[in-house]
């Protein structure tokens, strides 16, 4: 092939480089511009009118003989965080439950993520499978307290299998939905050039998949939260976990620490969800525009 | 250079493309293609224009392997195969240097020579200096670039466009018919060009062929007489407008 262009590099579409500058610009703009203030403080807002609101229900709407149901967020702070036996108890738990919610998001994404490219590569093992992921969704955790605690033990395994179970499924699904709506001109170009099935997996469907399985991975990574909680709730010998926790102060009114272990383990989820969304734009937000439509 | 894409094992067929009795009917019943037979030989560019429908992107699948005909032949000469699609098929996970070394890679041809072949391809586009953009910042000319030089680094000695340029603005369709002239000039592949502008087919043909409306079948076949190199003032000739004048007439008469 001849080195000289055919063509002088000049002759680039007329709109083309100064299309770009702009375009490229605004982008950089837009996502700069999105200033440290805009993103912050309206969120903030929400935060104090959600605490405003809670001091009123519990300053001026419940008796006095009932406030313990719902106590100020001063007597949370000093009852749970500023007493030191208290609050080592619940970052012990919250450490824990935060153990067995990464454990179990690590194997959801090993197991869904390995079943659906399985679906993926074959019609009857989608067909084959399917069908069980959706049951797997449906199964109360109740009716499993006896068989898992039996088999796997009244403690961490068992929360570990509690947050699989739950967030197993939107895994499963999205990932293979990503796998499976490749460009079917993407696909042509790699039938015309013998790529296999192994190239086509790891340079097409795969790729091609990435904004999807992230979809899926953000409402896993929530679930895993609520799964890890939910498995304190039901296997509690070992270390309590935060759940654990929540069930002994529910029960005996211990109502500042009950709020504490709920502000605790909603920091998780958003925690978890942040990390979530920060490696999404690190792997894919060079290349993929989130469709968020116009505003 | 690997020899990728060769039509039958039998390697006896003729250089450039032959269509022999070609039909396709599909599965469900619908009759793409009832007959086609023309063929097109190395140095040779043939447009194909024809209503939407009538099989013309069928035809160019059938060419390239990626469906079987139901009926007739066709032979592909030695050398590769380009296939230029009608949307860019870029990965928009790759920069544009990854997409065009992506069919290199997909071929097995070694790394330095890829690279090599990819950053001609570029220069050879104009899209040097955009080599890490990513698809999502190119406008669509440049995108359609991209996607020529993609197929430019396997240096294919038969050439297909499916309406590449459809979706473009006149002014950049036009700048890139100049270009593509210039790189058929250049590299004197055997081409087979699918349109729905007769001023595309007629500016860049040697030959112009007029499909009919579904079952498709060729019922024009124009010589385009003007010598290369060709300016783009020929677009304004006497000569050009009346030649696009009897090729518009046939396909007034393939729509009925
Ligand atoms: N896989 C398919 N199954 C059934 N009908 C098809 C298939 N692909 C294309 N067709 C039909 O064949 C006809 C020709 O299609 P195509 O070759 O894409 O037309 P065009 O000339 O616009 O490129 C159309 O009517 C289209 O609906
Ligand atoms: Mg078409």
């Amino acid at each position: 092939m001849p080195s000289t262009p055919a063509v002088p590099a000049s002759d680039v579409d007329v709109a083309a480089p100064t299309a770009m500058g702009g375009a490229g610009g605004r982008i950089a703009l837009r996502e700069r511009g999105t200033s440290f203030a805009a993103l912050v403080i309206p969120p903030l807002l929400v935060f104090l009118v959600v605490i405003g609101a809670w001091i009123l229900v519990s300053q001026v709407i419940l008796a006095e003989s009932k406030r313990f149901l719902l106590p100020p967020p001063w007597a949370v702070v000093n009852v749970a965080f500023l007493d030191g036996h208290n609050r080592a108890e619940l970052f012990t738990s919250l450490w824990l439950t935060t153990k067995a919610a990464m454990v179990g998001l690590f194997l959801s994404i090993v197991i869904g993520m390995g079943t659906a490219i399985a679906m993926s590569q074959a019609k009857w093992v989608e067909r084959s499978l399917y069908p069980y992921a959706v049951v797997l969704q449906t199964i109360p955790v109740l009716a499993l307290v006896p068989l898992v605690g039996f088999t796997l033990g009244y403690n961490f395994s068992s929360r570990v299998f509690v947050v699989v179970l739950i967030a197993l499924f939107p895994v499963i699904t999205n990932t293979l939905f990503g796998l499976l709506s490749v460009d079917q001109g993407h696909h042509d170009l790699f039938s015309l050039h013998k790529g296999g099935r192994i190239t086509r997996l790891v340079k097409l469907q795969l790729p091609a998949a990435m904004p999807a399985i992230f979809t899926g991975l953000r409402i896993a990574a929530g679930a895993s939260v609520i799964g890890a909680v939910v498995g304190d709730f039901f296997f509690q010998q070992g270390t309590p976990g935060i759940g654990t926790l929540m069930n002994t102060y529910a029960s005996e009114l211990e109502s500042e620490r009950l709020y504490a272990a709920v502000i605790l383990s909603s920091s998780l989820g958003i925690a978890v969800f942040l990390a979530v969304t920060w490696l999404e734009r690190r792997v894919v937000g060079r290349w993929h525009t989130a469709t968020r439509g116009t505003r | 250079m690997t020899q990728t894409i060769t039509a039958s094992p039998s390697t006896q067929a003729p250089p450039g493309l032959t269509f022999d009795a070609v039909a396709m009917r599909f599965p469900d019943g619908t009759q793409a293609v009832e007959e086609a037979s023309f063929s097109v030989a190395p140095g040779e560019f043939v447009s194909i224009v024809g209503p939407s429908g009538c099989g013309k992107s069928t035809l160019l699948k059938i060419t390239a392997g990626l469906i079987d005909a139901t009926g007739g032949h066709v032979g592909i000469g030695p050398g590769n195969l380009g296939y230029v699609f009608q949307d860019a098929t870029l990965l928009p996970w790759r920069t544009v240097r990854g997409n065009v070394e992506l069919l290199g890679e997909l071929e097995g041809m070694p790394k330095a020579q890829r690279r090599k072949a990819a950053q001609e391809a570029i220069d050879l586009v104009g899209l040097g200096g955009f080599e890490s953009k990513y698809p999502k910042s190119l406008s669509g000319g440049m995108k359609m670039r991209a996607s020529l030089a993609r197929a430019l680094t396997l240096q294919p000695s038969t050439f297909l466009f499916d309406e590449p340029f459809g979706a473009l603005d006149e002014i950049t369709r036009e700048r890139l018919n100049d270009e593509l002239l210039a790189l058929f000039e250049r590299e004197g592949f055997a081409g087979l060009f699918i349109t729905h502008s007769i001023a595309e087919a007629v500016f860049l043909s040697t030959r112009v062929l007029v499909m009919s409306a579904r079952p498709g079948r060729i019922v024009g076949d124009f010589e385009v007489p003007f010598a290369y190199p060709r300016k783009p003032e020929l677009r304004f000739e006497p000569a050009f407008a009346e030649l696009s004048g009897r090729v518009s007439e046939c396909l007034r008469g393939a729509f009925a």
